[in-house]
C-alpha cells in the first residue's frame, strides 16, 4: 500500500514500492492523461510535476513519490479555468496527434513558473520532450505568446 | 445514399472470404429496402444522409470514415462537408462510424483507409456531395412546409430563409422532415474559389481534449472487468515459440494467465499492465529462431550490393532512349552508390488494442489507420462472421503508416479468445514496438550519369537494389513480379512522376527481400528515391560545373509543375543572393502522392561534423489546400520526421533481430534542433494531391546537398550518426 497526493487528492493505492509512478497514476489512480512513451525517461510523454518540478514519472518509484505533491495534466487547470499553457495550446492549435502533449504541457508549465519570459535558448534547454508529429514550431510560438501576454 | 436501410436488415447475406481480408471488403448483400424509415444516430437524431446528422438544437454531426492521427484530416473533411452543407461551423461536431456499421450498410461510408496521403484527396468528391445533398434536402423540407419553391429559399449558417414571405427556420427544425425525402439524383459542387469554410486555416476540432488529458487513445481504454496483457514476439522475425515455463510466473502478483499467441508470441495477462510486463520479463521462453538468426545488416548489405551489378535481373520502371549506347559514346561519366536503412515508425503511443470476445461477439477498441482492415483482421482472428464483429476506432497516438497494419489487432483477439468474456487490453512495450515494427525498407542505389562534350546530361542510369514493400504486404499488387511503388518519385508518369527530361534514361529495381518485415513508413519509397536522385542531381551539377538549381531547371522544361515548386522555394530562400556568412544552401524537389514539392535548407557545419540547420523553406502544390494551417503543420512535421530519420534513425540487424530497442538508441529530434520551417503553398488547382507525406521526400536531400556545399564532402549513407555527424 502506498499513499500518494495527486492533484490535491489523497490516494491509497495497492502497489509495490518499486512500481514506477507512471503506472500507479495510470492504472491504480486511473488518471490516463499521463502517457507511456518509452519507460526509460527519454521521451517525456509521462512528465508530471513533483513538488512543482517537471519530472518523468516512468523513472520515479512510488516510494520516492510518497509524501510529495504530484500534479498531472488533469490537475493543471484551476477548477474550470484552464491553465494559461492549455489555453495557449488551444489558441495556437499546437497538438497534432496530441499523445506527447500532456507531457509537453507539463514541461512548459514548469518552465514558465520558473522563467515567465523564457528566451529561445531557455526553451531549447528546458523542453527536451520528443514529439514525432513535429509540433515544435507551434510549441515555441505558443510559449512566446504566453510570455508576452 | 442508403437512408432507407432498415436497422433490421437481413444480415445473413454477409460473406467475407479470406481473399477480401485486408484489401477492402467485397460484400454480397441483400438490401431489403423497406419503407421510408429514417436512420437514426445513437442519440435518436435523424440522419439526413450517412454523412450528416442534425440534432434538434442545430448541432451538425459530420461522420468521418478516415482516421485522425494528428494529420488534421478529421477537421479538413468536416470543412469540406460543412462548406457544401452551408451549416454553422461553430455547431459542427464529428463522429466515427464503425466499420461494422459501414459493412452492414453496403459500405455507405466508402474506404476507411488512411494512408498514402489519401485521407482527403480520395474522399473529397463524395463527402462534398454528401454535404451538398443534405443541404438540398434540408432546404426542400423547409420549402415544403412553407409551400414555396425551394429555389426561392436561401441558406446561411444553417438558417433557411424565404425572403418573399420573411419566413425563417433552421436545419435542426426541418431535419426530421428532410430525412424522409428522396435525395436529389445529382448535386452541383461549389467552385473552390467560392469556399468560405474549406480553404481556410480554421482551428482543429479535436484540440481541447488533447490539452486536458481527456482525449482517449487506445492505451487509455477502460472496460468493466478488463485485464491487461503484455506480449513478447520471437525476437527473430519468422521464428517461433518452442516452450515457456508458465509455473515460474504463475504466483507473481496480479498474474491471471500466460497464453501463447499464434505460433510466435507469448503474452502474460494480469490485473495491471505493469504486473503483466514484470511477469513477462521473468518468464523463461525458449525460441526456435530458425535460419533468419544468421542474418545481419552486413549480410543484407552484401546481398543488396550484388543487386547493383547490371548482370543481375532487375525490373525496369522508367526508360527512354538507349542508356548503354549513350554511355559508351559519352565525353565523361560519373558514378555514385548510396544506401538507406531500415527505419521504425516509433509512434509515440506504442501498438495496442483492446478486445472482448464471447461465443457470439467480438469487439475491438483501437487506434487504426484502416478501420476496415482492422475489422477484417477481427473476423479472421475471431472466426466470427461480420455481423458479430466490430471495431471501435479511437484517436491514434501517431500513425505514420504503422497503424495501417493489423498485427496488434490480431494478437489482441487471439489473447481475448483464450479468455472469453473478459476484455483484454494488449499493450506493447516500447521495446516490443521498436523490435517488431514494419520497417521502412532497406535499399542501395547505384547511379551513373553521362555528359556530352558540352556538359549536357545525355544519359542517366538509376539502379535500385533492395526490399519491396508490396512483395510482403500486398503481393497481389505486384505487376508480373515488379513492385510499381518501388519507383515512387522516379516513375514514368502518374502521381509520383519523375520531373526531369533526360534523353537516355534507365531506372530499374533489383528486388531483394530480406526477412525483416517492411511497411509503409511516412513518405514510403519517396524517401530513399528522393535522396538518391536529388543528391545525385547535385553531384551531376557539380561535375558539370553548374549551379544546382540552374542545372535542374534545364532538365525540367517539360515538367512545369515540378519546376514551379522548385522556383517557389528558390525565390523564398533567396537562391540568387548569397547566403549569410558561413551558411550554405541545398535544394531538392520531388513528386509524390499527387503533389509537387520542393525544399531548400540553410545550414552551417562546425568541424565537419556538427550541423546547425538555420532555415528550411518548403513548397507544395497539392492542387487544392483545404486547411492551410494544417498543411503548414504537416510540412513542418514531415521535416521533423524526415530529419530525425536522417540524423538519428536507422535500424540495424544482428542475429536476425533489430538492435535498436528504445529512444536511447533510436533517437528523435528535439525542439532545440528544429529550425522554423517556412511553408510556401502554391496550389494550382485542377487536381487533388496529398499533403501528409510528400514533403518528407525533400527534407534529407536538401540538408545533404547543403552539407556538400558547406564541406565539399558527399554523404551517401544514412543515418548520419553512423558517421559521427550530428546536430550542433
Amino acid at each position: 500500500m502506498a499513499n500518494l497526493t495527486i492533484n490535491g487528492k489523497n490516494f491509497t493505492l495497492d502497489v509495490e514500492p518499486d512500481t514506477p509512478l507512471l503506472w500507479a497514476i495510470r492504472e491504480n489512480a486511473g488518471l490516463t492523461g499521463t502517457k507511456y512513451g518509452c519507460g526509460i525517461a527519454q521521451c517525456g510523454a509521462c512528465s508530471v510535476h513533483i513538488d512543482g518540478v517537471a519530472t518523468r514519472s516512468c523513472g520515479v518509484s512510488i516510494s520516492e513519490a510518497e509524501g510529495k505533491k504530484i500534479t498531472t495534466i488533469e490537475g493543471l487547470a484551476s477548477g474550470s479555468t484552464l491553465h494559461k499553457v492549455q489555453q495557449a495550446w488551444i489558441a495556437k492549435d499546437v497538438p497534432q496527434c496530441g499523445y506527447c502533449q500532456s507531457g509537453m504541457i507539463m514541461a512548459v508549465a514548469a518552465l514558465l513558473s520558473e522563467k515567465p519570459k523564457p528566451t529561445d535558448a531557455d526553451i531549447d534547454e528546458a523542453i527536451t520532450n520528443i514529439c514525432r508529429c513535429g509540433t515544435f514550431q507551434q510549441v515555441r510560438e505558443a510559449i512566446h505568446t504566453i510570455a508576452s501576454a | 445514399m442508403n437512408k432507407h436501410v432498415s436497422a433490421k436488415m437481413n444480415r445473413r447475406a454477409f460473406v467475407i472470404g479470406t481473399a477480401a481480408v485486408g484489401t477492402g471488403l467485397a460484400i454480397g448483400l441483400d438490401l431489403p429496402f423497406g419503407g421510408p424509415a429514417v436512420v437514426r444516430a445513437a442519440d435518436g437524431s435523424p440522419e439526413v444522409n450517412a454523412w450528416v446528422v442534425v440534432r434538434p438544437d442545430d448541432t451538425v454531426v459530420i461522420r468521418i470514415a478516415r482516421s485522425e492521427m494528428g494529420q488534421g484530416s478529421l477537421t479538413g473533411l468536416a470543412q469540406l462537408v460543412a462548406e457544401e452543407l452551408e451549416c454553422d461551423w461553430s455547431k459542427v461536431t464529428t463522429e466515427y462510424p464503425t466499420p461494422g456499421q459501414s459493412v452492414a450498410r453496403k459500405r455507405v461510408w466508402g474506404d476507411f483507409s488512411t494512408g498514402g496521403s489519401r485521407g482527403i484527396r480520395s474522399s473529397q468528391d463524395y463527402v462534398r456531395k454528401g454535404g451538398a445533398t443534405a443541404r438540398v434536402m434540408l432546404i426542400q423540407a423547409a420549402a415544403d412546409e412553407w409551400k414555396v419553391l425551394a429555389s426561392e429559399c436561401t441558406v446561411e449558417k444553417g438558417v433557411i430563409t424565404h425572403k418573399a414571405s420573411g419566413k425563417t427556420t433552421t436545419y435542426g427544425k426541418v431535419a426530421e422532415t428532410a430525412a424522409k425525402l428522396t435525395p436529389p439524383a445529382d448535386v452541383k459542387l461549389k467552385d473552390p474559389k467560392d469556399w468560405t469554410i474549406a480553404g481556410k486555416g480554421l482551428l482543429r476540432l479535436d484540440t481541447t481534449d488533447k490539452t486536458t488529458g481527456t482525449m482517449v487513445y487506445g492505451i487509455d481504454i477502460k472496460l468493466p472487468g478488463m485485464l491487461n496483457a503484455a506480449i513478447k514476439d520471437c525476437p527473430v522475425f519468422g521464428g517461433k515459440v518452442k516452450s515457456f515455463d508458465e509455473a515460474k510466473v504463475a504466483g507473481m502478483k496480479g498474474v491471471q494467465k500466460v497464453v501463447k499467441v499464434g505460433d510466435s508470441a507469448v503474452a502474460v495477462v494480469a490485473d495491471t499492465w505493469w504486473h503483466a510486463k514484470t511477469a513477462l520479463e521473468a518468464l523463461p521462453i525458449v525460441w526456435d529462431e530458425g535460419d533468419n538468426a544468421k542474418v545481419s545488416s552486413e549480410t543484407i548489405a552484401k546481398w543488396l550490393a550484388e543487386g547493383l551489378d547490371d548482370a543481375q535481373p532487375a525490373y525496369v520502371g522508367n526508360k527512354n532512349g538507349d542508356v548503354k549506347t549513350a554511355m559508351a559514346g559519352a565525353a565523361k561519366k560519373i558514378e555514385a552508390v548510396y544506401n538507406y536503412p531500415y527505419q521504425n515508425h516509433a509512434t509515440m503511443e506504442p501498438m495496442n488494442a483492446t478486445a472482448l470476445y464471447t461465443a457470439d461477439k467480438c469487439e475491438v477498441w483501437c487506434g487504426t489507420q484502416n478501420g476496415e482492415a482492422a475489422f477484417a483482421a477481427v473476423l479472421e482472428a475471431s472466426g466470427l462472421p461480420a455481423e458479430k464483429c466490430d471495431v471501435h476506432k479511437v484517436m491514434l497516438g501517431g500513425g505514420f503508416g504503422r497503424r495501417g497494419m493489423t498485427d496488434y489487432v490480431r494478437q489482441a483477439v487471439a489473447i481475448a479468445k483464450q479468455m472469453p468474456g473478459t476484455p483484454i487490453k494488449l499493450l506493447w512495450s516500447r521495446e516490443e514496438d521498436m523490435t517488431h515494427g514494419r520497417y521502412h525498407p532497406v535499399t542501395q542505389c547505384k547511379m551513373t550519369g553521362a555528359f556530352d562534350a558540352d556538359n549536357n546530361l545525355v544519359a542517366l542510369h538509376y539502379r535500385l537494389s533492395g526490399q519491396s514493400i508490396l512483395f510482403s504486404v500486398r503481393p497481389e499488387a505486384l505487376q508480373n513480379g515488379m513492385d510499381p511503388a518501388a519507383f515512387q518519385g522516379v516513375a514514368q508518369s502518374g502521381e509520383a512522376a519523375f520531373g526531369y527530361a533526360v534523353p537516355n534514361l534507365l531506372i530499374e529495381h533489383s528486388m531483394r527481400n530480406p526477412h525483416v518485415p517492411p511497411g509503409f513508413w511516412r513518405g514510403v519509397n519517396v524517401n530513399h528515391n528522393a535522396i538518391y536522385m536529388e543528391c545525385f542531381m547535385d553531384e551531376l551539377a557539380h561535375e558539370a560545373g553548374q549551379d544546382p538549381l540552374a542545372f535542374r531547371r534545364k532538365l525540367m522544361g517539360n515538367h512545369p509543375k515540378h519546376l514551379a515548386v522548385l522556383n517557389a522555394v528558390a525565390e523564398k530562400i533567396g537562391w540568387d543572393k548569397p547566403a549569410p556568412q558561413g551558411v550554405y544552401r541545398g535544394i531538392a524537389q520531388v513528386m509524390g502522392y499527387g503533389s509537387y514539392v520542393a525544399g531548400a535548407a540553410e545550414i552551417s557545419v562546425t568541424d565537419g561534423s556538427k550541423i546547425k540547420v538555420h532555415r528550411i523553406v518548403a513548397s507544395t502544390d497539392p492542387g487544392y489546400v483545404v486547411n492551410p494551417a494544417q498543411v503548414e503543420r504537416q510540412i513542418a512535421g514531415s521535416f521533423v520526421y524526415g530529419l530525425s530519420a536522417l540524423f538519428y534513425g536507422g535500424c540495424t540487424v544482428k542475429d536476425g533481430r533489430i538492435e535498436q530497442t528504445n529512444f536511447d538508441t533510436f533517437n528523435s529530434m528535439r525542439i532545440n534542433e528544429m529550425p522554423k520551417v517556412e511553408a510556401v503553398m502554391v496550389p494550382s488547382g485542377g487536381f487533388w494531391g496529398g499533403v501528409g507525406e510528400p514533403t518528407i521526400g525533400v527534407a534529407a536531400p536538401a540538408v545533404l546537398n547543403a552539407y556538400f556545399a558547406a564541406t565539399g564532402k558527399r554523404i551517401r549513407s544514412v543515418p548520419l550518426r553512423d558517421q559521427n555527424i550530428t546536430f550542433a
